[in-house]
């Protein structure tokens, strides 16, 4: 063999070796869009089914007229009771939720940020963020609804205020967390003491982060159905207290879509699209948010 | 006079320190109760069945038989389908997201991955019932049925009802529920990845592919291992999506992907709030349990494998 053929040899194989690796790249490089085509597919695709069947259930009747019996012509009724009970239940959750997240929030940033009961409150912290809901709701079942002796509104908001908590402990934190030393130390040489420096400064220099926790926390909400199964269940009447089962969009949804009437059906998709539209435009808002003051 | 301010900042201090320290013990609490009821309720379940519990497979309100074989075998396989089909498109996702966009595309894209996770459960649900179901089996589980009805091993499978109501559907639906979660987690950590790495192995004549399978797997194997484990931890506790399409029927005589089946999950969602106080309701509670300390562990291990990519991170900077 001549080096003269041996070098040809080499260099071809070499030339082969690299077209296999750009052939590879190309495949891996085709798959990752496709890949990414997908996604998109399934979100427009999703989004799509909700919205056009969702407007053709809407009406206006809707909105002022409470769940209707099974079977109803198409057009009657509407989900008022349930749309109230939900919001009911959201506010009482936020308004509970909010502000023990944001203590504890405060207590993680501000007090013990490397502590070791901090450091054992974020670790259950982020178990509890991804804990299943409806562990959530058999929790508050045996905690609310066997001693009471009854299903009710009071303990869906629970539920759903176990549910903000650490959601909003983590964004407290982290907001309070981006908040410059320089700022709390100039108040402190000020002489203000601790509480002051931190509801006056700190707190609100994170509000605009804090606020985006929050509205996260209620988009959450919003469309959890899990924890208010056995906590609120449901109801068919217009009800505006919390005591006794509560009607509630989520729950309502399930079962009018799971039910073989047409007319049910229609509503339960008018509710999906209500729901989603209320979620991804707090989410669309607390986006907003967080994007103009960071 | 300015003694008694003073006094009273520093007992309005003491207040919101205190304050503050007990919202913060109070989430501890929380984390205690939560198992504590579980075990209570759970209670004459475990004494009638022990650990056995488990691996029985029978489920009769009517004679208070149960046992919980069916629904964890419900639980894992969607939720491993789900892994499966998720894992690899969300590596595409973080690839095309992090190596390949256009830079005016990334923040929409990112964006709209991200909406994915928002929307509620319950919209993937009835999507699953309503419209994704009949796709499945007209164009799917047909021709799979009449492709591989006749081959011995893969025809089990395939066998039962091709109606798009049971174990395959529900793990597609878990899968499109938890590509955002893993998606934006692995984009999250191959942004971590020094670009003095990426460039090196750019400069030595790598290509795309190369360089995210050599270089920048391998540095942020933890994170993405963290961001699976996140992932799976979603699946196995997701109520709604999986209560839908999976058909609800306590089954385990085949092995069949079309059969409809149960979960944990949707065995508390349909029985719990009728079932009668005692045998029944603690089985259900001891479900719960189980569940529970199933995601425990695997967020705990998401958390530590994330807390270990943090650290290595500090380490080689």
């Amino acid at each position: 063999m001549s080096p003269d053929t041996s070098m040809n040899h080499e260099t071809s194989s070499k030339a082969a070796r690299f077209a296999r690796r750009k052939r590879f790249n190309q495949i891996a490089i085709a798959l990752s869009m496709i890949a990414m085509f997908a996604g998109m597919f399934w979100l427009a695709w999703i989004l799509w089914e909700t919205v056009s069947v969702g407007i053709s259930g809407l009406s206006v009747a809707m909105f002022t007229e409470n769940t209707p019996p099974a079977g109803d012509a198409i057009g009657e009724g509407g989900l008022a009771n349930a749309m109230m009970g939900s919001f009911l239940m959201v506010a009482l959750a936020t308004f509970v939720g909010a502000p023990i997240g944001i203590l504890t929030g405060i207590y993680l940033a501000e007090y013990d940020p490397s502590g070791k009961l901090s450091f054992t409150v974020r670790f259950i912290n982020d178990l509890l963020l991804s804990a299943p809901s409806i562990i959530i709701g058999l929790f508050v079942y045996a905690v609310i609804v066997v001693q009471f002796k009854e299903f009710s509104g009071w303990a869906g908001a629970a539920a759903l205020a176990l549910i903000v908590i650490p959601i909003v402990i983590r964004t407290t934190e982290n907001m309070l967390a981006l908040i410059p030393a320089g700022l709390r130390e100039a108040a402190y040489a000020l002489g203000s003491p601790k509480w002051k420096v931190i509801t006056r400064i700190t707190l609100v220099a994170a509000r605009a982060g804090v606020l985006t926790g929050i509205l996260l926390a209620v988009a959450r909400i919003s469309g959890e159905t899990a924890p208010l199964l056995f906590t609120a269940l449901n109801n068919q009447f217009w009800k505006a207290s919390l005591s006794g089962p509560l009607a509630n969009l989520p729950v309502t949804i399930l079962q009018f879509a799971m039910s073989p009437y047409e007319n049910w059906q229609k509503l339960a998709w008018g509710g999906v699209f209500l729901i989603t539209l209320a979620v991804l435009g707090l989410n669309i808002l607390a986006r907003m948010l967080s994007r103009e003051k960071l | 006079m300015r003694l008694k301010l003073n006094i009273s900042n520093a007992l309005a201090d003491r207040l919101f320190s205190l304050t503050a320290r007990g919202a913060a013990l109070l989430t501890l609490a929380l984390l205690l109760g939560i198992i504590a009821s579980l075990i209570m309720g759970a209670w004459p379940a475990i004494r009638e069945y022990g650990a056995g519990f488990l691996t029985r497979n029978a489920w009769d309100p009517v004679r208070e038989d149960f046992g919980g074989l069916m629904m964890i075998y419900g639980t894992l396989v969607t939720s491993f389908i789900a892994l499966l089909i998720a894992v690899p498109v969300s590596f595409g996702i973080a690839l095309f997201l992090t190596e390949l966009s256009p830079v005016w595309l990334k923040r929409p894209l990112g964006t709209a991955i991200e909406l994915l996770a928002a929307v509620p459960s319950i919209v993937y649900g009835m999507w699953g019932l309503m419209v994704f179901g009949p796709v499945l089996a007209r164009y799917v589980q047909q021709p799979m049925q009449s492709l591989l009805g006749d081959i011995p091993f893969l025809g089990a499978l395939v066998s039962g009802p091709p109606v798009g109501i049971g174990i395959l559907s529900a793990s597609i639906i878990l899968s499109i529920m938890i590509i955002p979660f893993i998606a934006s987690v692995m984009r999250d950590v191959f942004e971590v990845t020094p670009p003095l790495l990426k460039e090196s192995a750019y400069g030595l004549g790598a290509t795309t592919w190369e360089v995210v399978w050599r270089v920048v797997l391998p540095y942020t194997k933890t994170g993405v291992l963290g961001g699976i484990m996140l992932g799976l931890g979603r699946a196995l506790g997701e109520t709604m999506a999986v209560t839908f399409v999976i058909g609800n029927m306590n089954q385990l005589n085949s092995l069949s992907l079309f059969e409809p089946a149960n979960s944990i999950t949707s065995a508390l969602a349909n029985e719990f709030a009728e079932a009668a106080p005692g045998l029944h309701q603690a089985s259900l509670i001891y479900l719960g349990l189980v569940l529970f300390l199933i995601t425990f562990t695997v967020l705990i291990c998401s958390k530590l494998l994330l807390l270990r990519l943090k650290k290595n991170e500090g380490a080689r900077v």
